[in-house]
């Protein structure tokens, strides 16, 4: 075990102060940061646009907003926080950062590339926000044809460009990460030593690469029948507006996984700590990660019973959907079966872990009413999918995110922050979460269609409730944000390991220095070595 | 109305089977759930950190308990699908039955427009009988839409450019939420409607009531009358009379199988007919010029459903020597 430690004064945040210093940056970590922002402010646009359609749907009448206005709020609250938020914010901050410093490597394999893609992420950004502000879009973040191709009069086309701009920018993190975890991983981290946080995170990657290029390709297309009127998707003009839709599942499936493997990835890390235990299965759990991004690419035809599409093709989509949930059971199983004589703490990346365990397996359960063909020609384009698909989203993705950004915030900044208020702001959200969308599934199978801004008055009490739920959600992320940017200067002074964790990360310095490590570490032993003598996982948080 | 419930009524012959199907996945969710947050919680106690439990010989394999927790959930998941997939099938395969009343449903933003075999049009409106399968056939004049009535536990996607069928039994009078579903522009969320449910005889009052305001005879057609009315005025007969010899005679049409000039057999379905009519040179009958027009912007959607009602209406009198009959359902 190698233990460096950086001269004071040479860590990355302080190794240069100048503003060209950040943007010209091919630090690793600092790109992170500089995602990190970005996507933050996408998460506040984002986040907001919910808050409004909250309001709006306090009432069954339309009378907030106009129903335009509306269909332009639930489109951006969508484009804005898949593509510009949940599908970069693991890999591109958590994997940016921790992917070489887990792997004892000094950076990713092509740093200039990584600084690329984040200008091509803010292009695309840039991009959106026009859209946004020339007038909107509103086709929905799922873009069908032929309503965005040929009846749509807002800035379609703007928008399609920004997320094709955000899906290059994760075609070279994706690639940039394979290539790093095969080629640069420290002496004797063999695969079966890897973290599983960087296994989650390659097969992250491979959709990545493999998928995006076809909702690149399909972007392009809506753009070219929108401008040139070429027939691809609309049948006035001699296309098939089914096409557009296994175009755009067959990537936006494998997008599901882009967004929850990599939380995978994060729980499987909080839980060994948190547990002072190896993970349970360690095999399983990494495979399992490998068998969803492969599986994820053949199912996307569950999102297609009631459009059209065969019924015959519709059986294998509904069976092979059933096969792709065993993995994920797996990994929850083998998670439990981690605490089992275990040394538990409950600190507050342990509470968003248990968090996203309860509320990813309610969302994975409820995937299988819909993967059920004939229950799916009842409950699609209702509440029941808007419920179902934010359990994994947010109660899945996002909870993994918040729960990693609390788990290696003294790393990635140095600074502690108040531990009380992380508990607070993790039962906070868990509550809020459940009271916004557990009444969702209630009003979906009653039959409330998705995408309304009014709604027949039966389902008025429901979506009071849900109203309800979504403000303490928001106050939870609010006081979260609030504490960690407090703990940026106020902040105890974080040690080298304040969890006492396992992984090369907490072996150098905190925060590490430019280079990571001063001298190359070699591993000796598997991942999550927690032996009987870190048993009572006491806090060590001196500065060394 | 059902209001404050949890679960909405029960009102086809499909929604107990469906309600059934919901009620066995939420029991497996209760189960799986139960199965995850049992253990985990009851370990966060016992095992705490500094607790006084055995943590003696800790596990960190086990490929049995592995397998189990792979396999037997996929063995009720496959259960679960054998179940969805055969109501499925049930549910949108179209019905062949002679006493299916036949109702077409023609999908605009932001509108329901629907028609009986009899000829009554509604808007945003159904009336029918109960204890007599329904069949849609649907298909949208511009964008994606999706008939909804949850009461029915039906819906379906609305094409444009393509038919698609659905059918259900009502079994319960009542009125009922229509949606669209699929979100379809600026007034989405107004896209909706009531379906009416009566006891067959209402429904022959309904039938015979909602024609006594016809002012005209074109008001009073039924859906075959009405398509025999537009062929006549749309001149289709000037090429197509049976004793002309440059188009081919339209009697007897309706699921015949037919010879096209690039070499594909098809039958001569709604679909066939539709393509004919509005894109006549990608369905080129064999032995024929291609002279049709098209008549893409001369005949909407709707009126296309009635000339598809009369052509199914008119019988060749090769095969069938009581010769042309109209059937006042036109689903002969
Ligand atoms: C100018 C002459 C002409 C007129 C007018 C015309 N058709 Fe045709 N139609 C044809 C010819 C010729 C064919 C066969 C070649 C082809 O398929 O294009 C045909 C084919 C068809 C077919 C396919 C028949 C088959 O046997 O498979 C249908 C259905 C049809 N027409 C319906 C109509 C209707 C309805 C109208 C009136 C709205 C109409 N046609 C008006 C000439 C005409
Ligand atoms: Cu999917
Ligand atoms: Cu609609």
């Amino acid at each position: 075990m190698s233990h460096t430690d950086a001269p004071k004064g040479t860590d990355y945040l302080h190794a240069d102060y100048s503003i060209k210093s950040w943007l010209l940056t091919l630090d690793h970590k600092r790109i992170a940061i500089l995602y990190l922002i970005t996507i933050s402010l996408f998460l506040a646009i984002g986040g907001s646009m919910a808050l409004i359609i909250r309001m709006e749907l306090l009432t069954p009448e339309g009378d907030l907003l106009m129903s335009d206005t509306y269909n332009k709020a639930f489109t951006v609250h969508g484009v804005t926080l898949i593509f510009f938020f949940l599908i970069p914010s693991i890999p591109a901050v958590l994997g940016n950062f921790l992917i070489p410093l887990m792997i004892g490597a000094r950076d990713v394999a092509f740093p200039r590339l990584n600084l690329l893609s984040w200008y091509v992420f803010t292009t695309g950004g840039t991009l959106g926000v026009i859209a946004l502000v020339v007038g909107g879009v509103d086709t929905g973040w799922t873009f069908y044809t032929p309503y965005s191709t040929s009846f749509s009069n807002t800035a379609v086309v703007t928008a399609v460009f920004a997320v094709f701009f955000a899906g290059f920018a994760s075609i070279m993190t994706g690639l940039n990460f394979i290539v790093t975890i095969h080629k640069m991983r420290a002496p004797g981290l063999t695969w079966s030593r890897l973290p599983l946080f960087i296994w989650a995170q390659y097969a992250t990657s491979v959709i990545m690469v493999l998928g995006t290029p076809v909702i690149a390709i399909t972007l392009l297309l809506i753009a070219a029948e929108k401008t040139l009127r070429i027939g691809i998707f609309d049948p006035a003009l001699g296309g098939d507006p089914i096409l557009f839709q296994h175009l755009f599942w067959f990537y936006s499936h494998p997008a599901v996984y882009i967004m929850i493997l990599p939380s995978m990835g994060v729980i499987s890390e909080l839980i060994a700590c948190f547990s002072r235990k190896r993970i349970f299965g360690y095999e399983f759990v990494a495979y399992s990660s490998i068998a969803i991004a492969v599986l994820g690419f053949v199912v996307w035809g569950h999102h297609m019973f009631v459009s059209g599409q065969s019924m015959y093709a519709g059986m294998v989509f509904s069976v092979l959907s059933f096969l792709v949930s065993i993995p994920s059971a797996v990994k929850i199983f083998n998670w439990i079966a981690t605490m089992h004589k275990g040394q538990i703490r409950l600190d507050s990346p342990m509470l968003y872990a248990l968090g996203f365990i309860g509320l990813f397996t309610i969302g994975g359960l409820t995937g299988l009413f819909l993967a059920v063909m004939g229950l799916d020609i009842h409950v699609h384009d209702t509440y029941f999918v808007v419920a179902h698909f934010h359990y994994i989203m947010v109660g899945g993705a996002i909870l993994g995110f918040f729960g990693g950004i609390h788990f290696w915030w003294p790393k990635i900044t140095g600074r502690l922050y108040p531990e009380i208020l992380g508990k607070l702001s993790a039962v906070l959200i868990f509550i809020g979460f459940n009271f916004t969308f557990l009444p969702q599934f209630i009003a979906g199978y009653l039959g409330m269609p998705r995408r309304t801004h009014s709604y027949s008055e039966e389902f008025q009490v429901l979506n009071v409730l849900s109203s309800a739920g979504a403000s303490i959600l928001a106050s939870g992320t609010i006081i979260a944000v609030a504490y960690l940017l407090w703990s940026l200067w106020y902040g105890e002074k974080a040690g080298r390991n304040p969890w006492n964790a396992k992984g090369l990360e907490w072996e150098t310095s905190t925060p590490p220095p430019t280079t990571n490590f001063e001298r190359t570490p070699t591993v000796t032993e598997e991942a999550y070595a927690y032996g009987p003598d870190d048993e009572s996982g006491e806090v060590n948080n001196e500065r060394d | 109305m059902n209001s404050g419930g949890l679960m909405p009524e029960q009102a086809s012959n499909f929604a107990q089977e469906m309600d059934l199907l919901y009620y066995v996945l939420i029991g497996l969710t209760v189960f799986f759930a139960l199965l995850v947050f049992v253990p985990m919680l009851y370990f966060v106690v016992k095992y705490r950190a500094g607790s006084k439990a055995d943590r003696t010989r800790p596990t960190y394999h086990n490929l049995k308990l592995e397998l189990a927790w792979s396999l037997i959930p996929l063995a009720m998941g496959l259960v679960v699908f054998v179940w969805g997939a055969k109501l499925f099938v049930e549910m949108y395969t179209p019905l062949e039955s002679e006493n299916a009343l036949q109702i077409t449903v023609v999908g605009k933003q932001w509108m329901w427009h629907l028609q009986h075999p009899t000829g009554q049009r509604e808007n945003n409106e159904l009336h029918i009988p109960t204890g007599r399968p329904i069949q849609l056939t649907m298909i949208s004049q511009d964008v994606i839409h999706s008939f909804f009535v949850p009461a029915f536990r039906i819906k379906r996607d609305v094409l444009p450019g393509r038919y698609v069928t659905m059918w259900f039994e009502a079994t319960k009078t009542g009125r009922y939420h229509l949606y669209c579903a699929e979100y379809c522009g600026t007034d989405h969320a107004k896209m909706t409607g009531w379906v009416y449910v009566m006891k067959p005889e209402e429904y022959e009052r309904w039938l015979v009531a909602s024609k006594w305001g016809a002012v005209s005879d074109a008001a009073r057609d039924t859906m075959a009358e009405a398509g025999e009315r537009l062929y006549n005025d749309m001149q289709c007969n000037s090429c197509h009379d049976p004793a002309a010899q440059n188009a081919p005679s339209l009697a007897g049409l309706f699921g015949k199988e037919r010879r096209l000039s690039d070499g594909r057999v098809v039958t001569a379905g709604e679909d066939y007919i539709r393509r004919s009519i509005y894109k006549p040179n990608s369905m080129k009958v064999i032995g024929y010029e291609p002279i049709m027009p098209t008549y893409e912007g001369l005949i909407d959607e709707q009126e296309v459903l009635q000339l598809i009602a009369y052509i199914r209406s008119v019988r060749d009198e090769a095969d069938d020597l009581t010769g042309r009959e109209t059937t006042p359902e036109g689903d002969s």
